[in-house]
């Protein structure tokens, strides 16, 4: 394996959260009970999300400043796991939800603006492929993509605060009410399980990273 | 800035010499509210605001479609060797947005004289749609560059555009419901600073990004 060391730590890390998590002490909360050992899974899931977008953006932005190639199979791969994460953290969510809320989808702000991240995300493929011409559209998804996160983030981080939401700490942060976890679980939260399942997503991304550019290569030489 | 208003000039120039477009899109407004008002008659206001602001994107995404798609790559060209792209952009986001703006007022006064008047405050209600207007023009005239860059249509712009419009849509639809009742919320200017704040960015990112669309 190549640069093992961070592929051991991500294992390791996940090994922590899968048995810690689900075996650890957690706070007895009303109506969250156990429950709340989701929280390992399906916060850690927004938190890849975004990070995912964030390093597609910026890869997206270093194409347009150099005009390499590499630098958009980055900012494609990442945006799809961003999408992957996504899906997944919507889909944990709404178990949650089914369970602490009663169903699984009540038009809460945050299931909206998770569900616009990824239809535009969608949008951002739907658009690529729309294209043949290389250059063109890896210079016109580029643009696109840095408008999308442009417009995209600060309506999700913001709005949230504006509205009531179901969702804990409507008030204040968006993510999570901080006074909810106790030092238990954070301890295994903030070091163990957003970094292990993020190191997951750029394992599988630089996975496919790899693969697309071999299959370029491949078709350079041919 | 001098190139701007003469870019500006040439469009709103063109747009009196083929009325026939501006014309279509306001009948476009018209049947469109004429058939909301068949299926619906005169709706209660909260189904009034969403309605209004459907039809607001639907008049938004057809009338600055075609500010990208109309011109023909030759004259594109033209354009961009006698003036800068960033000129050209601010150009076109300008015109549309007044478009969109005079647009706005037109679909109220239909949608008051054929669905009814719910709204309590006409003043702030006018504002609130030129101002939404306004936001929904400038984003849907970057996004009208991306497609037409794509040699796509304009349903590929509804594509791009529908999911990074919802925030903006559903924050102006929280503002517009207030002027249908005389109570005047203190979150008001919250919302008003947010959404001009995502004009302004808008804007940015347009003149940052659109060089970039135009380099071939």
């Amino acid at each position: 394996m190549r640069l093992s060391w961070w592929k051991i730590l991500c294992v390791v890390l996940l090994l922590i959260v899968s048995t810690a998590g689900f075996l650890g002490g957690v706070p007895a909360k009303p109506i969250l009970n156990e429950t709340i050992r989701n929280l390992y899974f399906h916060v850690a899931m927004w938190f890849g999300m975004m990070i995912f977008f964030g390093v597609s953006v910026v890869n997206s932005v270093r194409y347009l400043r150099t005009g390499n190639m590499r630098y958009d199979t980055y900012a494609v791969e990442y945006a799809n796991s961003g999408i992957l994460f996504g899906l997944l953290g919507l889909v944990t969510g709404m178990i949650w939800a089914n369970y602490t809320w009663g169903k699984a989808w009540s038009n809460d702000p945050k299931q909206i603006g998770a569900v616009i991240a990824i239809l535009i995300y969608f949008a951002y493929q739907v658009l690529r492929n729309s294209m043949i011409d290389i250059d063109k559209r890896a210079r016109i998804g580029a643009v696109y993509n840095i408008f999308a996160f442009a417009m995209l983030f600060p309506t999700i981080w913001i709005i949230p605060r504006l509205v009531e939401s179901l969702h804990p700490g409507g008030m204040g942060n968006p993510a999570l009410n901080t006074n909810d976890i106790d030092a238990r679980m954070r301890m295994l939260f903030y070091p163990a399980a957003v970094p292990g399942w993020t190191l997951l997503g750029v394992w599988i991304t630089s996975l496919r990273i790899r693969l697309k550019l071999l299959e370029e290569q491949k078709l350079n030489n041919a | 800035m001098k190139y701007i208003l003469a870019l500006f000039k040439k469009d709103l120039l063109l747009e009196f010499r083929h009325q026939y477009t501006f014309y279509g899109i306001v009948l476009y407004v018209a049947s469109t509210i004429f058939v909301l008002y068949l299926a619906m008659g005169q709706p209660e206001s909260q189904v009034w605001n969403g309605l209004f602001w459907m039809i607001q994107l639907f008049v938004c995404v057809n009338a600055v479609a075609k500010s990208f798609l109309q011109e023909s790559r030759g004259r594109l060209l033209y354009f961009y060797s006698i003036a800068g792209s960033r000129d050209f952009i601010l150009s076109k986001l300008l015109f549309n947005a007044l478009l969109m703006a005079l647009l706005s007022i037109v679909g109220w006064l239909l949608f008051s004289l054929l669905l009814g008047n719910p709204v309590q405050n006409g003043w702030r209600f006018m504002g609130v749609a030129v101002f939404g207007g306004f936001g929904l023009s400038l984003v849907f005239t970057f996004l009208s560059a991306i497609a037409a860059r794509a040699q796509q249509n304009a349903a590929l712009m509804a594509i791009l555009g529908f999911p990074l419009i919802i925030p903006q849509l559903l924050l102006m639809m929280k503002l517009s419901n207030t002027a249908f009742s005389s109570v005047f919320q203190e979150s008001l200017t919250q919302i008003v600073l947010l959404l001009a704040g995502l004009d302004f960015l808008v804007i940015v990112l347009a003149v940052i990004l659109f060089p970039f669309l135009w380099k071939d």
